[in-house]
């Protein structure tokens, strides 16, 4: 049944049974199959960053020097004791990769939800007032995007110190531009809009305008946009991570044990393959869930 | 046309300006080269003394000015605090390995990219489409470092075909040359399958068919040529990319390039490096934007009109 017939179908229903939003948008979900692995992986993310103390089978920073260099259990001299193996200092490498899913959830969301604060916020004002304020926001995501990301980062992680906060804090104010761009054109369209035009006869604030009439037109495309951010930005913190700018050892982080496992890639090559496994299979989860949410929420974004 | 390459050649200007002054102030704020090259049981009075020779006792505003005013007429970004020589020799020593990498993935990049994308265009749907959506999307979840050591765990380790690290020979160019271009070719990919569906669906490649042209002229005089104009427009912002992969590459195939450079002298500190290799990456990015704005206004009137 399509989501067409279904809302008509239950029009007559009254007000407090009518499916919400969050179910329509389920419903449709349901047909893009890779949406749906994308919410399996995430929902296991999830889980396993939130139940990580109980899931996991040893403590992440527990030292073993006796059982050091174990390899994983379908190997010869693994043991079903670590099904993963473990490192070299002998910790439990499954333990640490689930602990390593809450430093990345945390950066990925906190650094994106950064990002979206600046880049959003100056988009409204580029976009809705134009002239000098546009051009003064233009340039500044012009500069921003001619800086090397990665060697402003590491610099800022480099002055500030490597905390967990100050890594989400140089993810968040390299890598709002997109946001600021999005925001931008959209507003620059909605304010041509007749509902906006009603907002400014009935002498609303501009801020009212900005935020109860335009922003909430444009959900939809920074929700999805936010989703493949915090993909990417779980990939920009392991990166640090992992060329030692980032979460310091021994917390557990994937970028970091990644690091970690290179200086014995010769030999043992699980140590660097399974973090970075972690990596990638979250970065593909958020993306594919990314993916049917545009297809959801927004489809003339499809195209781009 | 005239105006509108000096527009963006003012504004390139100003982007390099702003880029020069947070790189400065950015390292000024906490660096204290004093407590990182003196000894640890310097005195005050030697600190002070060291201060005042290198020129970081006088205001801030004053070094900015006085740095920018060297960078531009001689090229002086200051010498390196721990190799003693100018940071812009050291730079100069390290550059061409990175162009030589970054040139071999950029082959790699087009030779791959160019014909799947045009092939899974002209071919929907087909088994080769399928392979280049697939290949973006895993592409894009994938972080660019463990590719490279998962390429050197399998091509150098287990199978032993390809060294894994080193500059030596051509054999050593292969693996990084395929890591850093894996960063960008499902973009490409993606943008010439996509261009070239748009293209196909015009009203002058029916034209083109309709008289007779074989089907190769067709597809690539008429519209190939016309699809590469996406390529061409972000290329420009790709040089950034591929400048800052080269950072991540080189630090995985320790390769002997600017970003290693880059990597080990923020982690020790050594400002003037820093300094000099931001600057420098991010001339090369603006211009290269500026290059490829200009390349895609000539050859496509409608965006110089606007």
């Amino acid at each position: 049944m399509s989501v067409k017939e279904n809302l008509i179908e239950t029009s007559s229903l009254p007000e407090d049974v009518k499916p919400s939003t969050l179910s329509l948008v389920l419903r449709k979900m349901w047909h893009l199959r890779l949406g749906v692995v994308g919410a399996v992986l995430i929902t296991a993310l999830l889980l396993t960053a939130v139940f990580c103390p109980v899931l996991a089978p040893y403590d992440p920073y527990k030292q073993n020097i006796m059982n050091r260099l174990k390899p994983p259990v379908w190997l010869e001299g693994g043991t079903f004791k670590h099904l993963l193996g473990t490192d070299h200092l002998g910790r439990d490498n499954l333990s640490r990769i689930m602990f390593g899913s809450r430093i990345s959830l945390v950066v990925g969301v906190s650094a994106v939800i950064m990002q979206v604060i600046i880049g959003v916020g100056l988009g409204l004002l580029a976009g809705y007032y134009g002239g000098k304020a546009d051009s003064v926001i233009s340039f500044m995501v012009n500069s921003m995007m001619g800086f090397p990301f990665i060697l402003l980062a590491m610099s800022l992680v480099a002055v500030l110190g490597p905390s967990l906060q100050n890594i989400i804090i140089a993810l968040g104010v390299t890598q709002w531009t997109v946001f600021t761009r999005v925001t931008r054109i959209e507003t620059m369209k909605a304010r041509e809009q007749e509902y906006v035009l009603a907002a400014t006869s009935l002498a609303f604030s501009t801020r009212r305008i900005l935020l109860r009439h335009i922003l909430p037109n444009l959900v939809p495309s920074l929700v999805v946009l936010a989703t493949v951010e915090v993909a990417r930005a779980i990939i920009r913190e392991s990166l640090l991570s992992f060329l030692g700018l980032g979460i310091q050892p021994p917390t557990p982080s994937w970028g970091s044990m990644l690091a970690e496992g290179r200086d014995y890639m010769l030999m043992q090559w699980w140590l660097a393959a399974f973090p970075g496994a972690a990596i990638f299979i979250s970065a593909l989860g958020i993306n594919l869930l990314g993916d049917a949410l545009r297809d959801v929420m927004d489809p003339h974004l499809r195209k781009s | 046309m005239k105006v509108y390459i000096i527009k963006r050649l003012i504004e390139a200007i100003g982007v390099c300006l702003v880029i020069s002054m947070i790189s400065f102030f950015l390292l000024f704020l906490n660096t204290d080269p004093a407590l990182l090259l003196l000894p640890p049981e310097a005195e005050m009075e030697d600190i002070a003394l060291f201060k005042k020779q290198m020129g970081l006792d006088r205001p801030v505003i004053v070094q900015y000015v006085d740095f920018l005013r060297k960078v531009v007429l001689h090229g002086d970004f200051g010498d390196s605090f721990l190799a003693k020589i100018p940071a812009i020799d050291l730079i100069a020593g390290r550059l061409p390995a990175t162009v030589k990498l970054a040139l071999a993935s950029l082959l790699f990049i087009n030779l791959v990219a160019l014909p799947v994308g045009v092939i899974a265009a002209i071919r929907r749907y087909s088994f080769m489409d399928n392979v280049a959506t697939f290949t973006a999307l895993v592409g894009q979840a994938m972080p660019l470092y463990w590719f490279g050591i998962m390429l050197i765990i399998v091509f150098g380790v287990w199978l032993g075909w390809l060294p894994i690290s080193g500059s030596d020979t051509l054999l050593h160019l292969i693996l990084p040359a395929i890591t850093l271009g894996s960063w960008i070719l499902p973009v490409n990919m993606r943008l010439v399958r996509s261009g070239m569906l748009e293209v196909l669906s015009q009203d002058y490649i029916r034209t083109a068919r309709a008289k007779g042209l074989p089907e190769k002229k067709v597809l690539i005089k008429h519209a190939f040529k016309n699809a590469a104009i996406p390529v061409v427009t972000v290329s420009g912002m790709q040089f950034g990319a591929l400048l800052g992969g080269a950072v991540v590459t080189e630090t995985v195939f320790a390769w002997p390039g600017l970003g290693r450079l880059a990597v080990d002298s923020i982690r020790m500190g050594d400002y003037p490096v820093v300094q000099a290799i931001v600057v420098i990456f991010a001339l090369c990015v603006v211009f290269a934007n500026l290059t490829a704005d200009i390349v895609a206004a000539v050859i496509d009137p409608r965006i110089r009109l606007n």
